[in-house]
């Protein structure tokens, strides 16, 4: 047929422009890694780091200054992106569902209309991208530096010490060591720092990583302001004098300034550097009254941390109050009903009371009485009516509640244990935590009326105002989540305190070395990230402004692209091998809705990025799609299942340079990618198959996944060197840390 | 902060205090607390009238004091907190848990 010649012509031309592809990418790599591998005899110069960036952001004042024709440039073209966002998502819902293949067909659909609503979200957060001023700084105010340590090496930590007590506003440094360590003790004392570890209160308890240490030290320091550094982060001389005069402004609860990394080459294929994060990023969020608290380099107003910490503590109690009087009130029924068959008068008279007083005190608690009086009557109350009964067979009580304990202590989990261990000499009696467990319990098997009576009273005298299980009531980091930061920072919002994001390198610090590391911290950052998301939804928590709702949900949403990913990647596959078509026809009514969508919307990202590298980023959203749906599923696992989480605090060391085994699912794909191209543009050529636009619409498809997934590779070979950070860092006027 | 201690009966103290329960005065004030606890008094009430100005880390001293007497057995309560306290009561719902009686009879009386 005529008609086949040209796209056998097509097909050839393709396959040898792919396989050229592929094979000088491969040569690349292969070349790249042999004179790496070599350079450790052979001393090849160093390649440059990002000088020109570091020098304008670091010497030039504030950075990432937003004039008014570039902002409105970067507006009409969200505008336009928008439009045509539309215009696409449009013409795919009403007429090019392809009904015949209807389960991906939806799937693929689903995926998109994900991208659109992502879209949106981000328009609308850029929308107000500004910069802010700093103000001066009143003298005088008081000042803790924290430096949170888990394990890191103590060599590393002295470099952050020394530069943390250089910081010239006056402060007083603090050394917050979980790993509690004499070596590092004696250092920083000498140095002028003190070292602070967990009190005797946290024996037994959940110690909840980095939030409980900044909580126990919180508690043993009294400055007004508090500058939290990661272990690795040395601080500049200046960033107290830049960012505590935003504090003069009463309500400003944080101020966040960038993290940057001294360890990262230009070209680091693990996109380390945060450059968009700490740039525009935070800069629309700060503008709509939400810039995040990122855990290290942010100074926090300790009153404003102190409220939370209050009013979480009223919250825990109040919970804990309901669950307690709930049991209470079940073990009563329970009692009575197992009375029926040996009634004792005098133990059925205690049972009617006691139900009379649980039923005032639950009454009371939904009135809004204070708590102080409700326990303290039923304490008394539960005295009176049992305390003569259970004192006579107290011994047989006693065994039945052991039996009890026991159960209980088995069946406990925590929301985020592993690497921080929870002692297992737990002295706490009863689990109130879960009432289904309190029910199953009290379901397993038969309580005797009076040792069901003792099981009430020693649970209504447990509550003595005091949080269950926890080493101290006031915990004003966020608890509840692995990113307690991100959780944190939403409650202060809810409780209308504000924030700032202070775009200027004030501390630097290590990144990642290798793809082992880097994945287990981006999934720490997701699990976390979606924990936020079901235990303080930031669309129904109240307080929360509109904009701020946006702000959050935003970087939530992103969080669930690794589906979306998948669905991507799958299509130009089912479609090459299997001719599964989700739409209707690929014609020039789908392109000319397509394209431009496509086209307007890396615009819109290179404007918004404005010269800062943001193809390394891209990569690496893509290409760690499996990293995100771990964290969904294992998220919602911990949440909904009890489930603890991989919990894994990000090393600052390097622990395995080549990790084949993270990216198995990837390689993977990018071999079926491949395959799939040659597959299709082998069929084309040989004119075995028909369907050329659609043909090449999936390989064009195919090749953009295959570029975005080939960074896992580069990755792989990628072996860092920290030597150019040594220069970086002696010409920040900054030491050299012996550990790196 | 100044204090002074006043003693009643039935392990009943009264620490009166004057000046501010803050940041710079809390720890001394839950030593206070902590020690009129083990010299064996049960129900501690502090009088607050003459404190004129209450932060929130005061408030926590608050609270780590009210968890030691209530893991003795005994109470720890408000009485005469003024406007500034009180409004701090309420912005972070402490108000919920402790109650501020008006009086010293009040309190001591526990309704």
């Amino acid at each position: 047929m005529p008609t086949e010649a040209p796209w056998q012509l097509v097909g050839t031309v393709g396959l040898g422009l792919f396989v050229l592809m592929v094979v000088g990418f491969s040569a690349s790599l292969w070349h790249r890694h042999h004179t790496l591998t070599l350079g450790h005899m052979e001393a090849i110069p160093t390649p440059p780091v990002h000088r020109g960036l570091l020098t304008r952001l670091v010497t030039s004042g504030p950075p990432g200054e937003w004039p008014l024709p570039r902002l409105w440039l970067l507006r009409i073209f969200i505008l336009i992106n928008v439009a045509f966002a539309f215009n696409y998502i449009g013409y795919r819902y009403l007429f090019s569902i392809n009904w015949a293949h209807w389960p991906f067909a939806l799937i693929l659909l689903a995926a998109e209309t994900y991208s659109l609503l992502g879209t949106v979200l981000f328009s609308i957060e850029s929308w107000l991208l500004r910069r802010r001023d700093t103000s001066p700084v009143e003298p005088g105010l008081t000042v803790d530096v924290f430096i949170t340590r888990y394990n890191e090496p103590v060599e590393l930590l002295q470099e952050t010490i020394r530069a943390a007590v250089n910081i010239s506003y006056p402060h007083t440094t603090y050394v917050l060591d979980d790993g509690d360590s004499l070596q590092l003790k004696e250092y920083a004392e000498q140095g002028g720092a003190i070292h602070v570890t967990r009190t005797a209160d946290w024996q037994g308890h959940e110690r909840y990583a980095k939030a409980g240490n900044v909580n126990n030290a919180l508690m043993h320091s009294s400055g007004e302001f508090i500058l939290i550094l990661d272990a690795d982060q040395m601080a500049l001389p200046q960033i107290l004098d830049r960012t505590l005069g935003y504090f003069r402004d009463p309500n400003v609860a944080f101020v966040q300034t960038p993290q940057w990394f001294y360890n990262v080459r230009e070209g680091d294929p693990l996109g380390s550097q945060a450059n968009l994060f700490y740039g525009p990023i935070q800069q629309s969020k700060d503008n709509w009254g939400a810039a995040f608290f990122c855990g290290s380099n942010g100074i926090l107003r300790r009153e404003a941390l102190l409220q939370l910490g209050v009013r979480q503590y009223v919250k825990d109690l109040r919970n804990r109050m309901v669950r307690a009087f709930a049991a209470s009130k079940q073990l009563v029924d329970a009692a009575l009903a197992a009375l029926g068959k040996q009634p004792d008068p005098k133990l059925a008279g205690a049972l009617a009371e006691l139900r009379i007083a649980l039923n005032q005190a639950r009454a009371r608690l939904r009135s809004g009485d204070s708590l102080q009086e409700i326990t303290w009557e039923i304490q008394r109350e539960v005295e009176r009516i049992s305390g003569p009964l259970v004192d006579q067979d107290l011994a047989g009580i006693e065994a039945e509640l052991r039996e009890l304990s026991a159960l209980s202590e088995t069946s406990y989990e925590t929301s985020s244990e592993t690497s921080y261990e929870t002692s297992s000499e737990s002295p706490t009696p009863i689990n109130l935590r879960d009432q289904a467990l309190v029910r199953r319990q009290l379901a397993s098997r038969e309580w005797t009326p009076l040792g069901s009576l003792g099981m009430i009273r020693q649970l209504l005298l447990s509550l003595d105002l005091d949080v269950w299980n926890q080493a101290q009531p006031i915990m004003p980091m966020a608890t509840n989540s692995v990113t307690e930061d991100l959780a944190t920072a939403m409650r202060l919002h809810a409780l209308g305190w504000k924030s700032v994001f202070h775009r200027e390198i004030l501390a630097v610090g290590l990144a990642p070395e290798d793809l082992g590391t880097l994945m287990a911290q981006r999934l720490r950052w997701a699990q976390g990230t979606i924990q936020v998301l079901f235990l303080q939804n930031p669309l129904t928590l109240r307080g929360l402004g509109l904009g701020q709702r946006v702000a959050y949900l935003s970087t939530i949403w992103s969080y669930f692209y690794g589906f979306a990913a998948v669905v991507y990647l799958a299509a130009p596959m089912l479609y090459l091998f299997l001719g599964v078509t989700p739409i209707t026809d690929y014609s020039g009514a789908f392109f000319s809705r397509f394209a431009p969508y496509f086209v307007v919307n890396q615009v819109v990202f290179a404007l918004y990025a404005w010269g800062l590298p943001r193809y390394r980023a891209q990569q690496i959203n893509m290409a760690l799609f499996p990293i995100w749906i771990d964290a969904v599923v294992s998220a919602v696992k911990n949440i909904y299942f009890h489930q603890p989480l991989s919990f894994v605090v990000t090393p600052k060391t390097r622990v395995k340079s080549a990790s084949f085994r993270f990216v198995t699912v990837q390689v993977v794909l990018i071999f079926l990618l491949i395959v799939a191209v040659i597959y299709g543009l082998l069929g084309l050529a040989l004119g075995l198959r028909p369907d050329g636009v659609a043909v090449l619409a999936n390989v064009f498809w195919a090749t953009y996944g295959l570029l975005l997934l080939s960074v896992v590779v580069r990755a792989l070979l990628f072996v860092n060197s920290a030597d150019t950070s040594v220069e970086e860092l002696n010409r920040l006027g900054l030491p050299t840390p012996q550990g790196v | 902060m100044d204090s002074k201690i006043e003693r009643g009966t039935d392990g009943l103290a009264i620490l009166h205090l004057t000046g501010r329960l803050d940041l710079a005065s809390a720890s001394n004030f839950k030593g206070q607390v902590t020690k009129l606890l083990e010299d064996g008094v049960s129900v501690v009430i502090l009088y607050l009238a003459e404190v004129s100005f209450v932060d929130s880390s005061g408030l926590g001293a608050i609270v780590g004091g009210l968890k030691a007497a209530r893991q003795r057995g005994g109470d720890l309560r408000l009485a005469g907190a003024q406007e500034q306290m009180l409004s701090l009561l309420e912005l972070t719902t402490l108000i919920s848990v402790l109650r501020p009686y008006a009086t010293i009879e009040e309190a001591a009386a526990g309704h």
